[in-house]
């Protein structure tokens, strides 16, 4: 592996750098799409059981905790902010910035993870978990029980794709700092970045469907 | 045997099992997908053998009931997720796309490594399920059944079919980014392969519905593991739901495994007629079409499940749209072979064969897809043989003329002619006894998945029983005097058929690297007429 960051080299079955680099963006773009057919399935599982208990779904979402999401909600956005702001880093060549605005996108990717621990914990007290240990106070018990079993698969695969960007990002940390990318060679951060930024999307969809639309008490 | 200092090729370029398991050369990746596919094909075959035996006679002799659920669900999982999916893409795609765009490997060579070693896992999970007591859900994996009823190993079987869809993915995406990427200078769309087209058009379906089947999976077996309720109806939760899903993915999964074939016979026609395919635009359009309205028909698999009588009809009327497209390919194949100069190597045997079977599987379809007559033939022999016909006498025929035109490029040598025509027609004959018969005992009643029957059925059945075993000597017959090819085949030559397209231009077995330089495409695909049949001394 080459440490210097001026040799930009490509792999032997591209002409060149340039077709590298469009080849590897578009394979990101067509992983993006897959990822969008797999959150498809739980998300029509939603659809399709929201229609069907309006009430028994909007009373259960009551029991989740609306300030805990919304801070989690502007902490994603704010990774977003740094992860952006870390390719442009990367584009213009400024090493330092760059591995500072990683560490930055780690740190609120931690933090969400945590305040989203903080958050299942509460559930788990309160016997929210589905399972033989489901315990909730209301007519549409089993109903409810559907939207917890809900609600821990869609953010439970959510939080699994951010600890898988929090793996990257480790790595790009680690060849930011050995001087790994130029101007002239960024990709990986780059493509890193719409990961990240797909995962937030998801969350953006996650919150409003989940904790904002139709509460009842 | 002459005995001249041999030529580096992929082949001899290094040695040893390193060098194998390592590699990333998309023509040895091929060649190690052939044969984990072909063992599983084996076992798929072993467990089809085992089916057959048990219903020569009325009676239970062979095997128990619980016993036959487990082979017809290990023989469903195996022939689709370890043979058929990825059948042609993974070992002729893999092999040729580079080589027929002028592209000295596909785009992400490790991705692709990595692909294989996912089906790998997959497929040994999968078969630790298998040994260790087997799974008797059917491959479709029904609620509440698979998530409550069925005692049997569902969790590993599901995960790795979940395990292996990801290899399926994978290799999607390689095909995609490579066909859109690395093309060879000159060769636009238009000038591609129909070989290609069509990989294009499955990948397509391979990244839009595995993913799909993959959530669906993994929810089976949380609901299973945890019970979460989302297909139990005493929850509120609706099987249909899982219903839905399945099929969204495992209804474009047969395009997956009838595409690619379709594009090897374009190949195969046009070679051996030696004309320019009719209508191209048509047929590599035809491609998108199937892939694009075949995620439009998955509920009629649902007829039965008391749906909605509007969306049954919307989901019959689209089904028998898919039709156009498909009848379009076999009319411009016909319109192709008319006036051309025709010779019936093996491999077009297999065309041909493929082209009568896909029509017969292909109308039957028809009657499936009229929601009247599918009530009446839903979950008979009928279904059964309709889809066999489609997957066997479609897709595993056009494989295997696929692997035997191709073989003289994978191995640098020749497979025997006669031998060769002769096991095609054994595998034509032994095929239609095996499964016409399945269509009358379908649609005089005779439920699938039992491992008894009224004796009234058992002529047809033995009838059936017979032709599955000219089958298996057709399916053995390849394999043998493939093996024996490699030592002492006819050395092949680069282009012993004479075909267009950038594969022949190279060597045979190729280099690593495909081409010494990248090539230039100045022209059309299948330009026939301008292309001499006798072969021109290279100088």
């Amino acid at each position: 592996m080459s440490s210097h960051a001026a040799a930009v080299t490509h792999q032997h079955q591209f002409d060149d750098a340039a077709q590298q680099y469009e080849a590897s963006a578009l394979g990101m773009w067509v992983f993006l799409v897959t990822e969008i057919m797999f959150f498809g399935g739980v998300f029509t599982a939603y659809v399709a059981y929201r229609s069907a208990y309006p009430e028994a779904f909007g009373h259960a979402s009551n029991h989740l905790d609306l300030t805990w999401g919304g801070i989690n909600t502007v902490v994603l956005i704010g990774s977003s902010l740094t992860m952006a702001l870390a390719v442009h880093a990367s584009q213009i060549g400024k090493r330092g910035t760059l591995v500072t605005c990683l560490l930055l996108t780690m740190l609120l990717g931690s933090v969400f993870l945590g305040i989203k621990a903080i958050e299942y914990a509460d559930k788990f007290h309160h016997g929210l978990v589905p399972g033989p240990a489901f315990h909730y106070q209301g007519a549409d018990a089993h109903q409810a029980e559907l939207f917890f079993s809900l609600y821990f698969a869609m953010t439970g695969l959510h939080a699994l794709h951010m600890i898988i960007g929090l793996g990257g990002l480790a790595v790009l940390v680690r060849q930011a700092s050995r001087g790994r990318f130029s101007p002239a060679y960024h990709t990986p951060v780059e493509l890193f970045g719409l990961y990240w930024h797909f995962v937030d999307i998801i969350w953006i969809f996650l919150f409003p469907l989940l904790y904002l639309v139709e509460r009842h008490t | 045997m002459e005995t001249v200092a041999p030529r580096r090729d992929y082949l001899n370029a290094d040695y040893g099992v390193r060098s194998w398991l390592l590699t990333v050369d998309h023509k040895r990746i091929g060649l190690l997908y052939l044969g984990s596919i072909t063992l599983f094909f084996f076992l798929g075959g072993l467990f089809a053998l085992l089916i057959r035996l048990e219903l020569l006679t009325p009676g239970p002799d062979l095997v128990s009931a619980d016993t036959y659920n487990k082979l017809f669900t290990m023989h469903g999982l195996v022939m689709i997720f370890f043979f058929l999916v990825p059948s042609i893409p993974s070992v002729l795609g893999n092999f040729l796309i580079p080589m027929m765009i002028g592209a000295r490997d596909l785009a992400f060579p490790r991705i692709n490594l990595l692909s294989w070693y996912v089906f790998i896992v997959g497929a040994l999970f999968t078969l630790f399920a298998m040994v260790t007591g087997g799974v008797d859900t059917g491959w479709t994996f029904y609620t509440p059944f698979s998530t409550m009823a069925s005692n049997t190993n569902v969790i590993p079987t599901a995960l790795g079919v979940f395990i292996t869809g990801f290899s399926s993915i994978l290799t999607g995406l390689n095909f995609i980014v490579t066909i859109h990427r690395m093309r060879a200078p000159g060769l636009t769309w238009f000038r591609l392969p129909l070989f290609v087209w069509a990989h294009y058009a499955t990948s397509i379906i391979m990244i839009l519905g595995t993913p799909v089947l993959a959530i669906t999976i993994l929810l089976v077996g949380l609901e299973r593991a945890f019970h979460l309720g989302i297909f139990d109806p005493a929850l509120g939760g609706d099987p249909l739901l899982f219903q839905h899903l399945f099929w969204f993915y495992s209804h474009p999964a047969v395009y997956i495994m009838i595409l690619p074939s379709m594009g090897v016979i374009s190949e195969l026609i046009t070679c051996f007629s030696r004309k320019r395919i009719f209508g191209y635009g048509f047929v590599a359009a035809s491609s998108l079409a199937i892939a694009l309205l075949g995620f439009l028909v998955w509920a009629h698999h649902m007829f039965v499940t008391g749906m909605s009588v509007y969306a049954a009809l919307i989901f019959s009327f689209l089904s028998f749209a898919v039709a156009i497209p498909s009848a379009v390919k076999v009319f411009n194949w016909t319109a192709t072979l008319y006036k051309g100069s025709v010779s019936f190597e093996a491999p077009m045997l297999y065309a041909l064969g493929f082209i009568g079977l896909f029509t017969i599987g292909g109308l039957t379809g028809l009657f499936l897809a009229t929601t009247g007559v599918d009530i009446h033939v839903t979950d008979t022999y009928f279904v059964v043989a309709h889809f066999h016909y489609i997957m066997v006498g479609g897709a595993i025929m056009g494989y295997l003329g696929g692997l035997h035109f191709w073989w003289p490029k994978i191995s640098g040598r020749m497979y025997p002619e006669t031998l060769a025509k002769v096991a095609a027609l054994i595998l034509f004959i032994g095929f239609n006894l095996t499964f016409f018969p399945q269509f009358v005992l379908g649609y005089l009643g005779m439920p699938r998945r039992y491992h008894v029957y009224p004796p009234e059925f058992q002529v047809l059945n033995v009838m059936s029983t017979a032709g599955a075993s000219i089958l298996g000597v057709g399916y053995l017959l390849p394999m043998l005097y493939m093996l024996w090819s490699l030592r002492y085949g006819a050395l092949a030559g680069a282009n012993p058929w004479r075909a267009t397209g950038l594969e022949w231009t190279t060597p045979s077995p190729p280099p690593t690297e495909n081409f010494p330089q990248t090539p230039v495409v100045t022209q059309e695909a299948y330009d026939y007429e301008e292309f001499p049949l006798q072969e021109v001394p290279v100088v």
